[in-house]
């Protein structure tokens, strides 16, 4: 409890400290605001989040830049729409269908893509996921371009657990995030995350004291997948919907620039920049439909000129201070 | 087997070949000069079909709107280079990529608003409406030959410009090695726009001369550019050879599988699962051709020397 205390006195931590804070309390901030869209803006961003935070494992700190994410959304999406629509409502079976099904998809394009690097990555893992995207778009019976709308939420069998009921469905995906907030932090100080750090600094330095690094990276892909399922399914959840969109490359670009607004390579910097993305976008939308007008310029700028993300920008100010 | 239609699956193909042809060439370039991963090169194909478009509805003539559009195109791709993209070669790719994402967006959606959400159109003129029978009941129609025709001089043309000219050496020097040709006492920032503008040129040229078929619509480039993408990394990033050989490969195997796949399901399986699997099947085909090559060269099949 100390240690958590003695972070929140530097800018970032307090910072950190009021995203999960307002993560938390937005089912009640809300409505004191009168604003009571705000809980699903926030909890859409919180599913997001968890995506965000898997790609910001694999490209924050491998280095590894998947232009293709968004495709594991939809196997997770998918998995619980396609079985949903066949009559199995079980969460235990849609749940684990969803995130097996997701980091098998990412240990074959991963076992793939792994083997070139740099530019050919990023064309590479942007094709896969057109391909997974096109096939969704072809496939008659589940809905094609339409998408698949899901009639009942997962299925847990417990009474008191039922994601149907709002608030359960809130802080089922707030303990979700804060999990997989934590699950990254433990990886990445762990040797395994390491290993990928340093890969990411100077592959063949890596290579030459010992360590394959493509099993170690082909893990981590494998692990952001897995990860960015997780998300697909509560977004499927949440939504009772499940489209080819989800997937779209867009979805995958606006993935990476979540992260790198937030803060690449920090923990908590993809939740920030996932927040701070969607209820922007929100905003802007609500004043013109062209919103994105404004927003690829101002995709341009930060990426131009606001290096290390708002966690930069909060971080520059914590060595001021010091 | 139906020969006709055979026959005509296969011209559909190998214009698509050629359309490809004419945007992987510039991404390739680009990227092999310059180290640039240019996402908005769709959107200079866009560029082209609008301007050729909006010129040919000014000048009531097809041909002399194209011929006003193409150094439209090539002077606002320069300018796209000099204004901000010329900012990105000391960047790394994660950061171009971004920028050029950002590009993408504020184009699709201005020229949304501008033109609105049907597009534009070219109307094809009487004398290229009609068709040319080739042999037996085989027709082809004429504009089709035109493109086919007009992309292979561009390629013919490009072929001789990179290889046979100054500009053309110095773009192979700037592909093996660009400090070494700055270092020369090239002007290297003149050179890259230059090569950037080619490449808006050539996308250009492919978005305008295939408007009259599809039409202009907001965010046409992108599927275009994905399809660009697996071409050069079929063929080798920065080989232009290799690009064309890609190009026509994946056009034809797309098209061909689009259409003869769920024939060929039937041999295999009954009729609701060939309805099933075949789309979905090629949809899928190109990607995992590119898959194989990988799997076997992961650096394409023509890997451009000294890269």
């Amino acid at each position: 409890m100390g240690k958590i205390l003695s972070l929140m006195k530097t800018p970032r931590g307090i910072y950190n400290t009021i995203l999960v804070l307002l993560c938390l309390s937005m089912p009640f901030l809300a409505p004191a605001i009168e604003q009571d869209f705000y809980r699903d803006v926030m909890l859409r961003a919180m599913i997001f989040a968890i995506a965000t935070i898997s790609l910001n494992l694999i490209m924050g700190y491998g280095g590894m830049i998947s232009f293709g994410h968004a495709v594991y959304l939809g196997v997770g999406g998918y998995a619980v729409g396609i079985l949903s629509y066949h009559g199995i409502e079980s969460g235990w079976i849609q749940w684990s269908v969803g995130i097996i099904g997701s980091g098998l998809l990412a240990l074959l394009f991963g076992a793939i893509c792994l083997r070139t690097k740099g530019v050919y990555f990023i064309m590479i893992t942007l094709a896969f996921a057109q391909m997974i995207y096109f096939l969704s778009v072809s496939i008659e019976k589940y809905g094609s371009d339409d998408g698949l709308n899901i009639d009942t939420r997962s299925n847990f069998g417990i009474e008191a657990f039922d994601l149907n009921d709002p608030m359960t469905m809130y802080y089922t995906a707030f303990v979700l995030l804060m999990a997989c907030l934590y699950f990254s932090h433990r990886i990445v100080n762990s040797r395994f995350g390491m290993v990928i750090r340093g890969s990411m600094s100077n592959d063949d330095r890596m290579g030459s004291i010992g360590y394959p690094t493509y099993p170690y990276k082909l893990a981590a892909f494998v692990i952001a997948g897995m990860m960015a399922g997780l998300s697909g399914i509560l977004s499927a959840n949440f939504e009772s919907f499940v489209s080819p969109d989800m997937m779209f490359w867009t979805t995958s670009g606006e993935m990476i620039f979540m992260a790198v607004l937030g803060g690449l390579g920090t923990i908590f910097g993809p939740l920030g920049g996932t927040m701070i993305f969607l209820i922007l976008s929100e905003m802007l939308s609500n004043i013109t439909e062209a919103w994105h007008l404004i927003f690829g310029p101002f995709l341009i700028v930060v990426v131009l000129f606001a290096r290390g993300g708002v966690e930069g920008i909060i971080g520059k100010f914590e060595k001021r201070n010091d | 087997m139906d020969y006709a239609l055979l026959a005509e699956q296969f011209f559909n193909g190998f214009q698509l070949g050629i359309i490809l042809f004419l945007v992987a060439a510039g991404l390739t370039l680009v990227f092999g000069i310059m180290d640039l991963v240019n996402l908005a090169h769709g959107t200079l194909y866009m560029f082209g079909a609008f301007f050729a478009a909006t010129f040919s509805m000014v000048t009531g003539s097809m041909f002399l709107g194209m011929l006003f559009a193409l150094p439209v195109t090539l002077v606002a791709g320069m300018l796209m280079e000099w204004s901000l993209l010329r900012t990105l070669y000391q960047r790394n790719h994660l950061d171009q990529v971004q920028v050029t994402f950002g590009l993408i967006i504020f184009f699709n959606e201005l020229f949304l608003i501008a033109w609105g959400p049907e597009g534009a159109a070219i109307q094809l003129p009487d004398y290229l409406q009609g068709t040319t029978p080739l042999f037996g009941d085989v027709v082809v129609p004429d504009y089709r030959l035109v493109i086919i025709t007009s992309g292979l001089l561009v390629a013919l043309g490009l072929y001789f410009l990179v290889s046979k000219t100054r500009i053309g050496m110095l773009i192979r020097a700037g592909a093996s090695n660009r400090e070494m040709v700055a270092a020369l006492g090239v002007n290297i920032k003149m050179l890259y726009t230059v090569v950037f503008g080619l490449g808006a040129a050539l996308a250009g040229f492919a978005g305008m001369i295939i408007t009259p078929i599809t039409q202009a619509e907001s965010g046409m480039g992108e599927g275009i550019l994905i399809l660009a993408f697996v071409v050069i990394v079929i063929g080798g990033i920065g080989s232009i050879r290799g690009a064309f050989i890609a190009a026509i490969i994946t056009g034809l195997i797309d098209t061909l599988g689009r259409s003869f796949i769920d024939v060929a399901m039937l041999a295999v399986m009954d009729t609701e699962g060939a309805e099933t699997a075949g789309p979905a099947i090629s949809s899928m085909l190109i990607y995992i051709i590119m898959a194989v090559v990988l799997a076997v060269k992961p650096q394409g099949l023509f890997p451009p020397k000294g890269a």
